[in-house]
Formats: C-alpha cells, structure tokens, sequence
C-alpha cells in the first residue's frame, strides 16, 4: 500500500471540505476567523486521528453488528478529552469554539474514516489516513477562516491589515459570507482541476 | 445466546475503558479549569472595581433573586471589593434575555451608594459588527457615574438617556434593561450587602 498516497488523497484530491462536502456544519459555523478554523480543524483532527488509531487496533474485536455503537463511544470519548484539555490550557478558543466542539462526535468525517478505512486497515496506514484527512480538513477551514477574516475584519489571525480606515465587509462573517466563501474556492478548485485535464 | 453474550461483553468492555480514560483525563483537568474560570471572573471584577486590596471573590454574598419555570431558586452572587476595611465597590452579573440572539451576561460593579462604576459583557451572541459592539468602550463607558435615580434607563431612542447603537437597538436595550434591574435588585437588597463579611474583612 502506497503511504503517501493515503496522506496526500486528504489534502487534495479526497479533500472532506473541498471535494467530499462533508462536515460543513462546523465548517461554516466556526470559520469566521482564520485562528477559530484552526482551532476547529486541529481538534477535529486530533480526534479523528485518535479514533482511527484505536479503532483500527480494535477492528477484530469489534462485531459487525454493535460497530456504530462501538465507533461513537471511541469518538465521543477523544471528545470529550479534547473538550477538558481545551477548557483547561486554551480557554479563549475553547469559549470561541462553544458548542461546536461536542458537536464534533457528530462530524461525519471521523465516523466516515472509521466505517471506510479504520476499520478495515492495518495500525500506520491509518494513522497516515487520519493525519491527511485531518489535515486537509484543517487547511481547508484556516482557508475559508482566513478568506473570511481578511474581508470581515480586515484582519489575519487578529493582525490588522488595512488600518484603521477600512470599512469591514461584515456579511463575509455572517453565515451568508461562509456559503459564498466556499461556493467561490470550490468553484476554483474545480477550475485547477480541469485545466489539469 | 452465545453470539449476543459476546456483543454485550464487547460493548461493555469499550465502554468501561472509555469510562476509565475520562475519569483520568477529568481528573486531570479539574484543578486547571476551575483555576481558568477564577481568572475569567477575576478579569471581569478588576474592570468593575476599584482599586481594592482583598479578594473579591472570597468575600461574596449569594442572594436568591427569584424562581426559574422548574421552580428553582435563582441565585445571584455579589463579589464585595475592600480597601482596607472600607467597603468601595460591590460587582454582581445580571443576564439579559431579551438580546438579539441569546443571552447577554452582564458584570456590573457599583459603589456602595447606587451608583454604577462601569459594566463588562460577560457573554453574548449579537451578531458581529452591529450588535457586538455593545463590548465596545463607547457603548460600555456611559453606564460610569449612572445611578438609578439620576439617569433615564432606557435607550434615547425610547426617550432615556442611553446611546443606542446605530443598526442596532435591540442589544443596547437590553443591557439598559437588565443593569437596571440589578440596581433595583441591589437596592431592595442593600442593607445586607454592605454588611460586614461574617468571617473577617470587616469589624
């Protein structure tokens, strides 16, 4: 099996954001500045990396009949976990993130990758599996957050970039701002990709 | 009955470890979480209060403010700021319900007498360039120096003596409302806040 292909399907070419459409309820929520998607993307990623390590591992334990039960308790505990360690070390992102952070048991990425690949795949191309998706995920929502950010607040990762006199393009940190933000980098995507035939 | 037995075993097992796995991890954490939430009221005290030399959040009163719909007490704690042995400033959080989209909490902090040293916003969700800027200095600032009596608490736009935010009434509105309802509460209740602390700070 060829490792690095299952890391770079992630990024690009089996991007969740991007190309799969999925997981877009955090993806347009939390996104309206590019550390907000970062944060989102990387405790996203952690989990899912975390869950396909141990549902790999336990993959011939598990019985066919009781796995959804099985993979939500693995993924609802990581969490879990992630929500205690953020509240105690980063508590300005924690608060920013609110409710999406318990809501990404739900994110049906990670489930995804459990049913699609964990489970049937040995330990390290799963691990490699979790790493590229996670990441592609999160690249995609420090893109979006980033475009969001420069536009809404005339800011990047809180820096100011137009002075004082710009007038923010507040639907850009609007939910309309988040469908219109993806609508146009999907629309580009699209066109890199047909121009490479 | 031998392939369900082996489910069950299998079920029970994953859940048991994750139990086990989140136990430690809240362990763990409990001390640093319940440390950062300190901090957060704290932040929010220091911008209410004066400069004062004891810690406000050891000398509180909690003060029951009515009934929720279950028919449970609500209860509302007053953090009490000492200079010396002088009380100098009393901060209380009171919630807005009526704001654009959720709840807004409110930290004020008055001197003894009624009036209002400044307010913080704790919590809100108004949306993002309008109704937020209820977090801003210029919105915040004017409620410095207001007391019940002296000041119209309503927004100008309701023929009170508060700016409102241009775009954006609702938010300013109910941050008038509720900081008012606090000084009324405060009022009502003021001889048994500025009572001395039961055990030390005061005589």
């Amino acid at each position: 099996m060829n490792l690095m292909r299952e890391f770079s399907k992630g990024i690009w070419r089996e991007n969740a954001v991007f190309r799969l459409l999925l997981g877009l309820c955090p993806t347009l929520a939390v996104t309206t500045s590019a550390e907000n998607g970062l944060g989102m993307g990387l405790a996203t990623a952690f989990v899912l990396i975390c869950s396909n390590i141990v549902i790999s591992l336990l993959r011939k334990v598990i019985p066919a009949q009781v796995r959804i039960p099985a993979f939500i308790v693995v993924i609802a505990s990581f969490v879990t976990v992630v929500q205690l360690l953020m509240e105690a070390y980063v508590y300005g992102l924690y608060k920013a993130l609110g409710i999406f952070i318990p809501l990404i048991v739900v994110n049906c990425i990670i489930l995804g990758r459990a049913e699609a690949f964990a489970s049937k795949n040995r330990l390290l191309p799963s691990i490699i599996d979790g790493v590229g998706i996670g990441l592609g995920f999160t690249l995609a929502l420090f893109v979006l957050g980033s475009v969001r950010e420069i536009f809404g607040s005339g800011a990047l990762l809180g820096f100011s970039l137009f002075g004082e006199s710009y007038q923010p393009f507040l639907l850009m940190i609007l939910p309309p701002g988040a469908f219109i933000t993806l609508g146009l980098l999907l629309a580009g995507m699209n066109r890199i990709d047909s121009r490479r035939g | 009955m031998k392939e369900i037995l082996r489910l069950v075993t299998v079920l029970v097992l994953i859940t048991a470890g994750a139990g086990l796995i989140l136990a430690l991890v809240e362990q763990q954490t409990r001390a640093p979480i319940a440390e950062q939430r300190r901090q957060e009221t704290l932040r929010a005290l220091s911008a209410v209060l004066p400069a004062i030399d004891n810690q406000p959040d050891t000398d509180t009163v909690v003060l029951v403010t009515g009934k929720d719909k279950k028919g449970r007490d609500l209860r509302r704690t007053f953090y009490r700021g000492r200079m010396g042995d002088e009380l100098v400033g009393i901060a209380f959080t009171v919630t807005a319900p009526d704001g654009y989209s959720g709840n807004i909490g409110i930290m004020v902090g008055i001197r003894p007498d009624g009036n209002v040293l400044g307010i913080e916003i704790l919590s809100h969700a108004e949306t993002p360039g309008l109704g937020d800027k209820i977090t801003h200095n210029a919105f915040k600032g004017q409620f410095a120096g207001k007391a019940l009596e002296s000041s119209d608490w309503r927004v100008k736009k309701d023929g009170g003596s508060f700016d409102q935010i241009t775009g954006a009434t609702i938010s300013p509105r109910a941050v008038v409302k509720a900081v008012k309802d606090g000084l009324e509460f405060y009022a009502a209740h003021r001889d048994t806040l500025v009572a001395p602390a039961v055990n030390g700070g005061g005589q």
